[in-house]
């Protein structure tokens, strides 16, 4: 019976259930809420060292912005193509979903893949270059951190797109368990875009 | 009523359970509960010796405690008769070990661990939690935890010793403590719980939002419910942020970096701050749930309605609330700007307005009450008398030019452990009053109450006089008070305290003893035997995977006791008495 619950929301009769189309929906909220908490800390702890930093390097400068926004762009479109994704297993257009989230899985991956090109010439060239490194600097360290967090949430967030993709494909998922996936894939999106605006612009 | 009908009806499917999945990987929230109560109840012994070698330490420095040479050196120096002195060093680690172990190891696996579990489901009527499968992840990320933390006595160097609070610029460099390895593990090890925590408390609360049985709105949840919702939230939040700060001093200790050292252009006092966002809604997830059941049993045991149902649950909402904006209060000699101490100082102050209207409705609760005076009642009671001391020597720590003469004192040691120790009262009355319905059997109540007057006599003879102590200028965290003259006047007092300590420590035997004898041998336990109005009485005992044989219907609040409508003076939530009293509840 526990399965039950887990899978199919409110089998029991139950007073007033918030989201009554599924438990794992509120799950994943309150998951959300918590892990915007572990960046939030993270980056405060980075705006407070930066404001009491002696000297701080203009990010801009350093990291470059084209690559990154390309980047960042890429994940807005992955978020879009799972809105229409979500959209289409809704109106039971199964293949129209698979071609979505693909894409979707597909926007992950490069953009994985461009930052690892990114740290790769930033520890080989750049950072070099300017004498920081990740041990000895604080820009650096906090920039590793910031970004390799939000990587690792990236990271999590394909491998999760690519067993929705599968559950769906074997029939065991349906569009409210894409829904759930698609409140975190936002929420990493959501996630890059502060730390793009704190970390890169400003 | 038979179980076996329900058990068939719910999950005919499911095979009887091999002993694997019913007692380790069990995915009922009830042996859940259990396995934290178990491993919770070891971690107590251990935390426990931990404070009685402080204590020695304290009372005799550096002679030799009996029966510890067998430990080498350098942790410990051999002494006569297979004694073992303990240097400065050992002397950090244990009271270092000890705050950790009590916190994160006793008190939260068992009032979030074993009764959120145990409780949550039954009290609000669901048939398990909304997640099981997550919830038995987080209680084994919680072992793993346990025994990462527990290894680290085992590694060169010795466990963590830079205190329970983990100070940087202290424990962010190896060199500073003398401690490798050790503060490693310790990091890695509050990692993981925090990870744990973050299941449960999404387990908890999803639980509580969504699956409550009908007629079971908000305010007709038992305060225990409320308050491990309330505590629930609380985790959520805070955690992530000791994870993420554990994370950066990890980094700090590991990579070379410089979050928290100012060599390296980093901030020891932003360590300061994230730990104490985090540390003061920990004390108030550590006290809610004890208040929450002390609620519940002062008002089963005084059989009458809980006084003001409401004002206890918006001040436990409001305590919550607050307790996101106090934390500087723990920074007052930090350096931090002291406009931002005085701010802090206010809010601090104003949480004694919601914990006064917690302790003057449970002395409303007992006023009139025909009132039982059963183990989990007196526990229940030394709860409110412990909370109501440590209380008001906070309201003194809370106000600056105070807390700057005696912060890091005995005084604020005395404080921390009327609070926080004083909620192992909360635990003990939890243990005594759900016994029968955890492990169907009854507790010896002679026994008992032996193991109330001993622990409560001895509790404040050890802790109460920390209080002069402190007032007299006697720091926490040092190793020998006889190397200060101020000290040695008042060394009677640290003498007396460890006699207290030694004998609350011997007394606890009393209850381990009836604990584990009552689980084989105590008397077989009726379905309702403190006549409580609380759902999980309404099943059956032992109740089966599933919980009720049908899923009950909730027609009012949880303490209508002595109500005229019916001759016996209490009734259960889920009893049906006719439309008239359906109509009229809350």
């Amino acid at each position: 019976m526990s399965d039950a619950v887990a899978v199919h929301g409110a089998v029991e009769p139950a007073e007033t259930p918030l989201t009554p189309e599924s438990w794992g929906k509120l799950g994943m909220w309150l998951f959300l809420a918590g892990d915007a908490m572990s960046f939030g800390g993270l980056i405060v702890a980075y705006g407070a060292l930066r404001y009491h930093a002696k000297s701080w390097p203009v990010p801009a400068e350093v990291l470059g912005i084209n690559l990154t926004a390309l980047m960042t762009f890429l994940l807005i479109l992955s978020s879009v193509t799972m809105v229409l994704g979500l959209a289409a297993l809704q109106d039971g257009d199964k293949p129209r979903f698979k071609k979505f989230m693909g894409l979707t899985i597909l926007g992950g991956a490069i953009f994985l893949g461009l930052q690892a090109y990114e740290w790769t010439h930033l520890i080989g060239h750049t950072l070099p270059h300017y004498k920081l490194a990740f041990s000895t600097d604080l820009f650096a360290t906090t920039f590793f951190v910031l970004t390799g967090f939000h990587g690792m949430h990236v990271s999590g967030g394909v491998i999760y797109n690519a067993c929705v993709l599968a559950a769906v494909n074997r029939g065991r998922y349906q569009a409210k368990h894409v829904e759930i996936a698609g409140l975190y894939w936002h929420f990493v999106d959501l996630v890059w875009i502060l730390i793009f605006t704190f970390v890169y612009l400003l | 009523m038979s179980e076996s009908a329900v058990a068939h009806g719910a999950h005919g499917q499911h095979a009887k359970p091999s002993f694997i999945s019913h007692y380790i990987f069990s995915l009922d929230h009830k042996m859940i509960g259990r396995q934290f109560l178990f491993v919770g109840l070891l971690m107590l012994m251990i935390g426990g010796i931990l404070a009685m070698l402080v204590r020695w330490q304290l009372a005799w420095p550096e002679s030799p405690v009996p029966g510890l040479g067998f430990i080498s050196e350098p942790y410990i120096y051999p002494g006569p008769n297979g004694g073992g002195i303990i240097p400065p060093q050992t002397y950090n680690a244990l009271f270092t070990m000890h705050a950790t172990i009590m916190i994160f190891f006793v008190v939260m696996p068992i009032m979030v661990g074993t009764f959120g579990n145990f409780l949550i489901p039954l009290m609000i009527g669901a048939g398990d939690m909304a997640f099981p499968k997550l919830n038995m992840l987080s209680f084994w990320v919680g072992a793993i935890s346990g025994v990462v933390m527990l290894s680290s006595f085992f590694v060169p160097g010795g466990p963590a010793a830079g205190g329970w609070t983990g100070y940087a610029t202290l424990s962010a460099k190896a060199q500073y403590t003398g401690v490798e390895w050790g503060q490693h593990l310790w990091i890695i090890a509050l990692m993981l719980n925090g990870v744990s925590s973050l299941m449960g408390a999404i387990n908890y609360i999803t639980t509580v939002v969504n699956m409550r049985a009908p007629g079971m709105g908000y305010f007709r949840m038992p305060l225990t419910v409320w308050s491990l919702f309330i505590t629930a939230i609380l985790l959520l939040l805070a955690l992530p942020v000791l994870t993420a700060a554990l994370a950066m001093l990890l980094f700090d200790r590991m990579a070379g970096t410089s979050f928290f050292l100012p060599e390296g252009g980093g901030e020891p006092l932003l360590w300061q701050h994230m730990f104490w966002f985090f540390g003061h809604p920990e004390v108030y997830i550590l006290v809610l749930p004890a208040m929450g059941i002390t609620s519940d049993l002062l008002s089963t045991f005084s059989r009458k309605p809980i006084f003001g149902y409401h004002a206890m649950a918006f001040s436990m909402i409001a305590i919550a609330g607050l307790s996101w904006i106090v934390w500087g209060h723990h920074m007052f000699i930090s350096g931090m700007n002291p406009l931002l101490g005085t701010a802090f100082m206010m809010t601090t102050m104003v949480i004694a307005v919601p914990s006064a209207i917690k302790v003057f409705n449970w002395l409303g609760t007992l006023w009139g009450g025909s009132i039982r005076l059963t183990v989990p009642m007196l526990f229940a009671l030394g709860f409110v008398s412990n909370f109501l001391i440590g209380g008001l020597s906070g309201i003194f720590m809370a106000s600056t030019p105070v807390d700057i003469f005696i912060h890091d004192t005995y005084f604020i040691v005395a404080h921390f452990h009327y609070v926080v120790a004083g909620i192992i009262f909360a635990l003990f009355a939890a243990v005594y009053y759900w016994f029968p319905k955890m492990f169907y059997r009854n507790m010896n109540q002679t026994l008992g109450k032996v193991h109330f007057v001993l622990t409560y006599i001895f509790f404040n003879g050890a802790f109460f006089p920390m209080h002069f102590l402190g007032v007299g200028g006697h720091m926490r965290r040092i190793y020998n008070p006889l190397q200060y003259e101020f000290i040695t006047p008042m060394h009677d007092w640290n003498i007396f305290i460890t006699w207290s300590a030694l004998i609350l420590g011997a007394s606890q035997l009393f209850f381990l003893g009836n604990f584990f004898w009552s689980l084989f041998a105590g008397k077989k336990a009726e379905q309702n035997p403190w006549q409580a109005n609380t759902l999980e009485w309404s099943a059956p005992t032992p109740a089966p995977h599933g919980n009720f044989l049908t899923t009950p219907t909730v027609y009012r609040g949880p303490y209508e006791y002595s109500s005229p409508e019916v001759t016996e003076d209490w009734l259960p939530q889920d009893k049906d008495i006719g439309a008239s009293t359906a109509a009229k509840a809350h």
